[in-house]
C-alpha cells in the first residue's frame, strides 16, 4: 500500500467512525465535536485528490464558520433536560431501512464500476492551472448565471433571517 | 561532513521537511518564551519600573523559571467538568497556532513548504483555534469561562471577516495565494504592499490585534468583569498551553502582516542601488548589540553577572564576524530582515498594551461591524475596479505601476 492509500483509508475510516459517533452521542456538544472531525476528514480526502481549494473552503466555511455557530446554539441548550429526552424519533426503523437501501444501491453502482456509468477521465499529468483558478473560471465564466441565481437566493434567505430575528420592526 | 548531510537531506525530502519543522518549532517556542519576558520588561520600562530582575542577570532566566513553575503545578480538573473536552481543548489551540507556520516564508531560502493556497491554508487552520477557546470555556462547566468563551468567539468571528477581506485586497494585487509568490511579487513591483494597499494594511493590523485578544481588544480576559475569561478554571501546564497559543498567535499574525504588507524577507529599499550598504546591517546590528550589552553590563555590581554580560558581548562580536563572511551574509540576509520586521511588530503589540485603554464591548462590536467591515468592502471594490480598468489600459501608465501592474 502506498502512503496515499494509507492516508485515504485512514481518513475514510475516521470520517465514517466520527459520523456514527455524531448520531449516537447523548451529549449534543460531543455530537458537534464529532461532526467537526467528520467534516475535517472529508476535507482531508479533498486534499488527497489535489482539490486543495475545496479543502480550504471546506475547512474555512464548514469547520471554521458553520460549526462554530452550531456549537454556539448547542452550548446554550440545557443539557440535563436534553439528556433525558429520547435520542431517536419513532421513525428510526424506517430511516435505517432507507439508509440500507441507499447503501445497497451505491454498493451495486461501485460493483458494476465502469460498465454501469462513465467516470470523468482524470489526467495523469497535473493540470497547468491551479485548482483555485480552475474553480474560479468554472464558477464565474462557465456557470455565471446559476451562480448569480444561487447568490440572490442566499441573499433573500439572509434578509429573511434578519427580519425574523428582529422581533419588531420599527 | 556538512556536504554529506546536505546531500542526504536533498535525497530525502520527507526527512528534510521534518528537520525544518523541528527547527521552526524549537525557535518559535524559545521566541515565545522570551516574548513574554520582553513584554514584561518593555511594559515595566514604559511604566518606570524595572520588571523581572531576580532570576538570572536582568531576569533573563525568568521564562525558564516560569516554565518550570507551570510544569510542576497541579493540573486541576474541576468537579463537573466535561473531562475529555477539558483536557483536549488547550491542545487544539496550540496545534492550530503552530500548524500555520508551515506556510510562512521566513526567508527566500527557508520555509517549511510553499503551497499554492498558502493564504487560504492559514485562514483555514487559524480558524480552528477558536475551538480551543469555545470548548475550553464550555467544558469548564463554570460561569466566567462560558461567558469569556462566548465573548471571545464572537469577537474572533467578527474580526475574521474584516481581516479576510483586507487579505483579498492583497490577493488582487499579487495574483497569487502562495506566500512566497506574494513576496516575490512585491520584489518585482519594487514596492511593498503597504504602499499599494494602505487601507487593507491598517484594517488587517487592527483585526490582528483583535483576533489575538490583545489590548485594547482584550475583553475576553477582562479581569474586572470575567476573572480570566475562558481559561479561568485551567491551571498548571494546560494553562501554559493556552498562554503559549496566545503568544504564538501574536507571532503568527506579525509574520502574516510582514509577509503580506511589508515585503517579507526583502530588505528595505531593495530596488535602490544607492542603499545597497544596508546589506551589511546583519553584522553591524550584532556589533551594535554587543556594544549595548557591554555598556549595560560593565558596571554591574554582581561579579558573576558582569562576567556574563561581557561574555555575551564577546559572543555577539564573534557572531558578527561569522555573519560578515560574504557567503554567510547572503544566506542570513532574508531571515535577518524578516526577524527584524516581526520583532518590530511584536514590540508594537506591547506598545499598544501600554498605551490604549480597553474598549467597551458594544464599542468593540460597533467598530468591527459598522466601520471595519464596510471599509474593507469599499477597499476591495475600489481595488477590483482599479485593477480591471488599469489592466485593460496596459501597464505603461505610472498609476498602473502603483497598483501593481
Amino acid at each position: 500500500m502506498t502512503l496515499l492509500q494509507i492516508a485515504f483509508f485512514f481518513l475514510s475510516a475516521l470520517a465514517l467512525a466520527s459520523a456514527i459517533l455524531v448520531i449516537t452521542r447523548r451529549n449534543a456538544v460531543h455530537s458537534v465535536i464529532w461532526l467537526i472531525v467528520t467534516l475535517f476528514s472529508v476535507g482531508g480526502i479533498f486534499l488527497l485528490l489535489h482539490a486543495e481549494f475545496l479543502f480550504a473552503v471546506q475547512v474555512i466555511l464548514y469547520v471554521g464558520g458553520i460549526m462554530v455557530l452550531f456549537l454556539f446554539v448547542v452550548m446554550l441548550v440545557n443539557l440535563d433536560v436534553a439528556v433525558k429526552q429520547a435520542q431517536f424519533s419513532r421513525q428510526w426503523q424506517l430511516a435505517l431501512a432507507t439508509a440500507i437501501i441507499l447503501m445497497a444501491e451505491l454498493a451495486y453502482g461501485i460493483y458494476r464500476g465502469h460498465q454501469g456509468f462513465t467516470l470523468a477521465q482524470t489526467s495523469a499529468v497535473p493540470p497547468t492551472i491551479g485548482n483555485t483558478q480552475a474553480v474560479a473560471l468554472a464558477l464565474y465564466q462557465d456557470y455565471m448565471l446559476p451562480v448569480e441565481i444561487a447568490s440572490v437566493l442566499l441573499l433573500v434567505a439572509m434578509v429573511g433571517a434578519v427580519v425574523m430575528a428582529k422581533r419588531k420592526l420599527e | 561532513m556538512a556536504e554529506h548531510a546536505l546531500q542526504f537531506l536533498q535525497a530525502n525530502p520527507l526527512t528534510y521537511a521534518v528537520v525544518k519543522i523541528l527547527i521552526v518549532f524549537a525557535v518559535l517556542s524559545g521566541l515565545v518564551a522570551y516574548l513574554v519576558y520582553m513584554e514584561r520588561k518593555v511594559l515595566a520600562f514604559m511604566q518606570a519600573r524595572l520588571g523581572p530582575m531576580r532570576v538570572g542577570p536582568w531576569g533573563l532566566l525568568q521564562p525558564v523559571a516560569d516554565g518550570i513553575k507551570l510544569l510542576l503545578k497541579e493540573d486541576i480538573i474541576p468537579e463537573g467538568a466535561d473531562r475529555w473536552v477539558f483536557l483536549i481543548a488547550p491542545a487544539i489551540s496550540v496545534a492550530a497556532a503552530f500548524t500555520c507556520f508551515a506556510v510562512v516564508p521566513f526567508a527566500g531560502n527557508f520555509f517549511v513548504t510553499d503551497v499554492n493556497i498558502g493564504l487560504l491554508f492559514i485562514l483555514a487552520v487559524s480558524s480552528l483555534g477558536i475551538y480551543g477557546i469555545i470548548l475550553g470555556g464550555w467544558a469548564s462547566n463554570s460561569h466566567y469561562p462560558l461567558l469569556g468563551a462566548l465573548r471571545s468567539s464572537a469577537q474572533l468571528v467578527s474580526y475574521e471577516v474584516a481581516a479576510g477581506m483586507a487579505i483579498v485586497g492583497v490577493l488582487l494585487v499579487s495574483n497569487s495565494l502562495s506566500m512566497v509568490e506574494i513576496v516575490k511579487r512585491q520584489q518585482e513591483m519594487g514596492l511593498w504592499n503597504v504602499l499599494v494597499q494602505p487601507v487593507a494594511c491598517i484594517i488587517y493590523v487592527i483585526a490582528a490585534v483583535a483576533e489575538t485578544n490583545r489590548n485594547p481588544f482584550d475583553l475576553p480576559e477582562a479581569e474586572s468583569e470575567l476573572t480570566a475569561g475562558f481559561h479561568t478554571e485551567y491551571s498548571g501546564f494546560r494553562f501554559a498551553l493556552y498562554f503559549l497559543a496566545e503568544y504564538t498567535n501574536m507571532v503568527l499574525v506579525s509574520c502574516i502582516a510582514v509577509t503580506l504588507f511589508f515585503g517579507g524577507w526583502l530588505r528595505p529599499f531593495q530596488s535602490v542601488r544607492a542603499l545597497d550598504f544596508l546589506n551589511y546591517m546583519p553584522p553591524v546590528g550584532l556589533l551594535g548589540g554587543a556594544v549595548f550589552v557591554f555598556l549595560l553590563g560593565r558596571h554591574n555590581r554582581v561579579p558573576m553577572e558582569r562576567v556574563f554580560f561581557i561574555g555575551l558581548a564577546v559572543v555577539l562580536v564573534l557572531l558578527a564576524g561569522l555573519v560578515a563572511i560574504p557567503v554567510v551574509l547572503n544566506a542570513v540576509q532574508g531571515i535577518f530582515w524578516f526577524t527584524v520586521k516581526v520583532l518590530a511588530f511584536l514590540y508594537a503589540f506591547i506598545w499598544y498594551r501600554a498605551t490604549f485603554p480597553r474598549y467597551r464591548y458594544d464599542q468593540l462590536m460597533n467598530v468591527g461591524w459598522r466601520v471595519m467591515i464596510p471599509l474593507a468592502l469599499a477597499n476591495l471594490i475600489v481595488t477590483a475596479v482599479l485593477r480591471y480598468f488599469l489592466s485593460s489600459h496596459g501597464s505603461a501608465s505610472p498609476a498602473a505601476r502603483l497598483i501593481g501592474f
